[in-house]
């Protein structure tokens, strides 16, 4: 077995701020939705959801503060989907 | 010998029961009852969907009607589709072989996660149960082909959406299996067991289940869009509706491409067992074998839109992924060229896992190199949607998984069982399996290069002697699954007692006695050698594995 994890306690302020900052991206979401940004909205819809993801899995799911190997693993995941989102595009915008 | 001392003291794990009756096997958390469960509901499964595909290839003997109507032959190759792949080949060698053997092959005790993995069964058992329960409800059963391809599966009056959960049900079975084994590899591999000591079967799960984990919820997302849009009317993938059809596709083979290698690279794994068991010698090229399993798995997401090259996509993205999809045939060409290296000069002992091994590579290799027809641009425009492609496939899936998943049946019985199977009658069936193969599905190449289309119901007068051919094929072979299965079930019963080591294996379930103790071993293992050291039994320990 490896290591024991180390135990890192987060004060509520961080929880907090993180969900003010979710809730506030949300409606940046929600606004800029609504201007006419033609192909550009996509990308910054897609931005600003990894703006939050990154967040998300940081704080709440404590990555921040784990092993490296689970920041390992989250890496293989991200750049699967990259590959996955990249190569997509090459039909999508060659069509 | 020191095994059978072992096997008076400790309680093998068919005897050690924790409830009563049937409860002793549907809420063991013990991952070798969980093996078994997974192992009896699957070859239920894979009997129906043999006696599907038994009639619709009877019914493809005649032009025209012979026993079915156009709509029920529709609805045959969409459940004979649907139970063979989500049913059968995902789950497969994993649930079965890899529960079973994956903690005994590290030197542990269960996997990571015991619970979650009887809840992976019991969900498996619930998508199996949703996918078939279409059949028996007004509307009539699904007709859209196991790819669920839109719009038709937004527009047919037929069941689809019950069907369509019970895939995306059996999909986080997969995903709580694929994260078990993970999590077990990484965390419960026994003193001294690096991952370089790890026996190439782990190697070829641990690949797998980085794929089920990644690649799976994007099939569940995407079957949750369908059901959406078939039930509220929102435009995802209806043309009409303002959708776009190819994002289906594209979807939908981002998980089924890689899927192809969910069921593949843990046949390989087995192969890379049974192959120096009966050379009697170490595997050849250990660490590219087990890179080759990463590179599958990696590359394997890459590749998924050759099953889109006629559909009407991109020019750009059908040369990106032509190139890919030639890219990936390199790990398997370098693993099949390592297993036949091992064999040269091996002390061979040909024994039926071993015979199932050959007619593997033998198989494999002709599924293999047809699909790089299918992969070049030009060819696969001649090819696509014709009998040509459901041969590839079925010389990959079923000559390539399916009879190494009969060859692992044989290879692991006395240790799961304690008992011996009749080699003579398990030798028996493999020319009848062999030939009824090759007559069923090499007449399709033939066929489907003279132009006939798969999924129809009635065909040109001239197509009938080799449909004829090949639904004589469909009998023999069912013949030879009937000996196989037949010879297995009787050794279960009336087998001879197994040793612990009947093979002369040296991976660890082999020094262990036959069946396995409840917990494994007595004492976790130190391990201080590679996974194939002949040098052990052949007593001229060098060191060298």
């Amino acid at each position: 077995m490896e290591k024991e994890h180390k135990e890192h306690l987060i004060p509520y302020g961080t929880y907090f701020l993180v969900w003010l900052s979710l809730i506030s991206l949300t409606v940046l979401t929600v606004t800029v939705a609504g201007i006419e940004l033609g192909r550009i909205a996509l990308f910054v819809a897609l931005a600003i959801a990894f703006v939050k993801s990154t967040l998300v899995v940081s704080y709440f799911m404590h990555i921040k503060f784990d092993d490296l190997i689970f920041r390992i693993f989250l890496l293989v995941a991200l750049v699967t989907l990259a590959s996955i989102f990249i190569l997509t595009a090459t039909d999508i915008f060659f069509r | 010998m020191a095994n059978g001392v072992l096997a008076e003291r400790l309680e093998n794990y068919l005897e050690h029961k924790t409830h009563k009756g049937i409860f002793a096997w549907i809420l063991s958390t013990d991952h070798k009852r969980i093996g078994i469960l997974y192992l009896v509901s699957m070859v239920t499964f894979f009997w129906v969907g043999v006696t599907l595909g038994f009639l619709m290839k009877l019914e493809m003997l005649t032009p025209g009607k012979t026993i079915v109507d156009a709509q029920t032959y529709n609805t045959f190759f969409t459940l004979h589709g649907i139970i063979m792949i989500f049913l059968f080949i995902i789950p497969g060698i994993p649930a079965v072989f890899g529960n079973f053997f994956l903690p005994i092959q590290i030197g542990a005790r269960d996997v990571a996660f015991p619970r979650l993995n009887l809840l992976s069964w019991y969900l498996y058992i619930i998508g199996g149960l949703f996918a078939i329960a279409s059949l028996f409800l007004q509307g009539g059963p699904i007709d859209t082909g196991w790819t669920f391809y839109v719009p038709y599966s937004i527009r047919t009056t037929t069941n689809v959406i019950l069907p369509l959960l019970g895939a995306f049900i059996l999909g986080f079975s997969s995903i709580l299996t694929g994260l078990n084994f993970i999590t077990t590899v990484h965390r419960l591999r026994a003193p001294g067991m690096t991952f370089f000591r790890m026996p190439l079967f782990v190697w070829a799960l641990y690949a797998t289940a980085w794929i089920q984990v990644v690649a799976t919820p994007v099939v569940g997302i995407t079957i949750v869009l369908v059901i959406i849009e078939r039930a509220l009317h929102v435009g995802i993938f209806d043309p009409a509706l303002g959708g776009d059809p190819l994002l289906f596709q594209h979807l939908f083979w981002i998980y089924s491409h890689p899927a192809v290698y969910i069921m593949i690279l843990p046949a390989m794994g087995v192969v890379s067992e049974i192959i120096p068991t009966f050379a009697r010698r170490t595997i050849f090229g250990y660490k590219v074998i087990a890179f080759s399993s990463l590179a599958i798995a990696l590359i394997g997401y890459f590749v998924w839109a050759h099953h889109m090259f006629s559909s009407g996509m991109s020019n750009t993205s059908r040369a990106v992924f032509s190139l890919l999809t030639f890219l990936v045939a390199v790990p398997s060409g370098v693993k099949v060229f390592n297993w036949v290296a091992t064999l040269y000069k091996g002390s061979i002992e040909l024994r039926a896992p071993l015979i199932y091994v050959m007619m593997f590579i033998f198989l494999f290799s002709i599924g293999g190199l047809t699909g790089l027809v299918l992969g070049s641009l030009a060819t696969d425009v001649h090819v696509t949607d014709t009998y040509f492609v459901v041969a590839h496939f079925h010389y990959v899936m079923f000559g390539g998984t399916a009879i190494i998943l009969f060859a692992a049946l044989h290879y692991w019985f006395p240790k799961m069982f304690g008992k011996m199977y009749y080699e003579k009658l398990a030798i028996w069936a493999t020319p009848f399996i062999f030939i009824g193969f090759n007559m069923l599905y090499f007449t399709m190449f033939i066929l489907g290069y003279n132009g006939m289309p798969r999924r129809y119901w009635s065909y040109l007068p001239e197509y009938q002697t080799l449909h004829i051919i090949s639904t004589v094929g469909s009998w023999i072979l069912i013949a030879g699954l009937a000996i196989m299965f037949g010879n297995l079930i009787y050794s279960l019963f009336k087998g001879k007692p197994a040793e612990a080591n009947p093979w002369g294996g040296v991976t660890l379930e082999w020094q262990i006695p036959s069946p396995p103790p409840a917990e494994n071993f007595e004492e976790i293992p130190v391990v201080n050698h590679g996974p194939y050291d002949f040098s052990i039994i052949n007593g001229n320990s060098d060191g060298k594995s």
